[in-house]
């Protein structure tokens, strides 16, 4: 799947979980440029993109995504695999 | 009602509470407690609460309780949830010597009992403790059920203890999350990267249930529980149609699937004996849906558990609203099972107050299901409880029988009823003095009597006393009424007191009451009876007694002439026990 395809999949699933109508996701989208997005409901974003996606992540991945780039990177590695 | 997800649950923090029932909660963990405490107030939404909720800081329960001036009491809840968690107690426990760990219990206990006494003598809240779910170490597989210096050993050891130390003290409820772990499994109720990355000890896809099992403790503490359980029959109480099978082919007991319907059964005793009133409501011939009742040998439930019975063509809408009215309970604490979704969305969409699971499509299935929703939650229980089903039986048979008469007075006549009048005594005292404390509707100036008080009355110069019991042809209502007359000046006798269980009501019972009250009064040469009519928030119902009785009103009194009285006409006859003088 190509980056973009994902980022507009991941998409919905920020706004339903950040419940922010206002999100527009980009490669370089990071937790600093989204109010509610902070520890608490990043792993909730990862929860629903984990069941979206049907993969999983370790822990260790959790925490060395920076951006959504990174998490779009991620999810491919996991498809590929 | 089907449980919202997490971000379901999270969606309604946005919606409007300005409208819901308002209760103070306070939440104190030692783990991180957000996601809990969102998942609760929008749980609280789902049914009607706006919960106000206190959370305190991280792992701040002893500051908060122990500190008689901390933000905890200032926020003044209703309720105090203190949820530590199992990670938290094992990290605990792994600090201690070997000696020490095998009284790892009996310390965490008695460390519980002084939060508690800390917390009832800054509050009157009461205290909703969670248990632990179990966490196997593994550490010495399954020999620690032998070793009481291994974790487990321990941790169910403080677990029974939470619940010897909630049956002790009658505000300290247990959220049982050990029990939710025996539903739903390790896997399901902790995601172990949200614990690490937050130290958040339940997954999302648990919350909702952690949220809903608080809520069922603070809603039957407030009120809000099931009172009674309707049963379809047909597929629902046993496999197979009685009219098309006929009696000997149903599946219950050993035949079939009967098995399933048969633990159905007992559980449903079960609640019966608990005091949930068990109803019937099926699409039959009655002489056929009550002829395994009465005839088969495995069924467990017999007519005498049930206290409605309707079974007819008509349409369920109708029959769930007649067994309400006969209960005369709200529709919000009723519980109906059908087997068949087209009734149960009929039933659902006319009456929503009412809970319909939506019961599985296999009939094995319906018992493990119906467990895992916590119907029944209760705050209280009493042996008495059990009673319940008679009381309502009775009752339903005077509707049923009241339906057969179109004049009043001539369904009053038919009932035969009788009341014994006796002044108070010994054997009637205590429930004398219950009743004066019970009695909120129809009672004139709400004075409340203890057990001491009605013992002077009865040995008092200045009073006469009076007590009401009344049966009739469908049982027995015992003591019903209570009125105390005191001695003013000569020739008058105030009401000091006029009470009535409303179960009573619409029986003639005040005027009969007023005649035997006249009666005395005539017999000592009273010429005036006084009555005094005190408002309170629920006594709204007897505002006009007095005056719909022949009294008229004097300087905010309500006079009656004794001599000019006219006997009213009732249908109850007395029995009376000893007449009094002064």
């Amino acid at each position: 799947m190509e980056t973009q395809q994902i980022i507009e999949q991941l998409n919905p699933i920020f706004i339903d979980v950040l419940d922010n109508e206002s999100i527009q996701l980009t490669e370089s989208t990071s937790a600093a440029d989204i109010e509610e997005w902070d520890s608490l409901t990043n792993v909730q974003i990862i929860v629903a993109v984990e069941k979206h996606f049907k993969i999983r992540f370790t822990t260790a991945e959790i925490q060395k995504l920076n951006n959504v780039g990174d998490l779009c990177s991620l999810i491919k590695t996991k498809q590929g695999a | 009602m089907i449980l919202k997800s997490f971000s379901g649950l999270k969606k309604n923090l946005k919606k409007d509470f300005a409208a819901l029932k308002k209760i103070k909660l306070a939440v104190l963990a030692d783990s991180a407690s957000q996601l809990y405490v969102q998942a609760l107030k929008g749980y609280g939404y789902e049914i009607g609460y706006n919960f106000d909720i206190y959370e305190a800081d991280y792992d701040q329960i002893d500051r908060q309780i122990f500190d008689k001036t901390s933000t905890l009491y200032q926020s003044d809840p209703e309720y105090i949830v203190i949820h530590s968690s199992t990670q938290k107690l094992l990290s605990r426990f792994y600090k201690l010597s070997s000696q020490q760990k095998k009284s790892f219990c009996k310390e965490y206990i008695s460390y519980v009992h002084e939060l508690i006494t800390a917390a009832n003598a800054s509050t009157k809240a009461k205290i909703i403790v969670f248990n632990f779910p179990e966490i196997n170490d593994s550490v010495f597989g399954n020999f620690s059920n032998k070793t009481d210096s291994s974790f487990l050993y321990q941790l169910r050891k403080i677990n029974v203890e939470l619940m010897e130390l909630a049956q002790e003290n009658s505000g300290v409820f247990t959220n049982d999350i050990s029990s939710l772990q025996n539903t739903f499994g390790n896997s399901f109720i902790i995601d172990q990267k949200i614990y690490i990355n937050t130290d958040t000890v339940f997954s999302l896809d648990f919350l909702p249930y952690v949220a809903k099992n608080t809520t069922d403790i603070v809603a039957s503490i407030a009120g809000k529980f099931k009172k009674c359980l309707i049963l379809d029959l047909d597929n629902t109480t046993w496999g197979g149609i009685i009219g098309d099978d006929g009696i000997e082919n149903i599946q219950i007991g050993s035949l079939g699937i009967g098995k399933a319907f048969t633990e159905l059964q007992c559980w449903a005793k079960q609640l019966k004996e608990r005091g949930i009133i068990l109803a019937v409501c099926s699409k039959n011939e009655e002489s056929i849906a009550k002829e395994p009742f009465e005839k088969h040998p495995d069924m467990v439930l017999r007519l005498t558990d049930i206290a409605v019975f309707v079974a007819n063509w008509e349409n369920k809408v109708n029959n769930i609203r007649h067994i309400q009215s006969v209960l005369n309970i709200g529709f919000d604490s009723m519980v109906f099972l059908d087997d068949n979704p087209f009734e149960r969305n009929m039933v659902r969409s006319e009456i929503p107050e009412l809970e319909v699971p939506e019961l599985p499509e296999d009939p094995a299935e319906y018992l493990s299901y119906l467990r895992t929703l916590n119907l029944f939650e209760t705050a209280s229980f009493t042996e008495e409880d059990n009673q319940r089903t008679q009381q309502y039986q009775e009752e339903a048979k005077r509707i049923s029988f009241q339906k057969s008469y179109t004049n009043e007075d001539d369904f009053l006549k038919s009932l035969d009823m009788i009341s014994e009048v006796s002044p108070f005594n010994k054997f009637n005292m205590p429930r004398v003095a219950q009743l004066s404390q019970r009695s909120n509707q129809f009672n004139l100036r709400t004075v409340r009597y203890t057990e001491d008080t009605v013992q002077q009355l009865i040995s008092s110069n200045e009073h006469f006393t009076f007590s009401f019991t009344l049966k009739d042809t469908f049982g027995d209502y015992g003591l019903i009424s209570v009125v105390i007359l005191q001695k003013r000046k000569a020739g008058e006798l105030f009401i000091d007191t006029w009470l009535m269980s409303c179960r009573v009501l619409k029986r003639g019972m005040e005027n009969f009451v007023l005649n035997q009250l006249v009666k005395c009064a005539k017999e000592n040469g009273v010429e005036k009876l006084i009555g005094e009519y005190i408002p309170t928030s629920k006594n709204g119902m007897v505002k006009d007694h007095y005056k719909d009785l022949g009294f008229t009103e004097k300087n905010g009194q309500w006079e009656l002439n004794v001599p000019g009285y006219k006997e009213k006409t009732v249908y109850i006859y007395p029995k009376l026990i000893a007449a009094q003088s002064i």
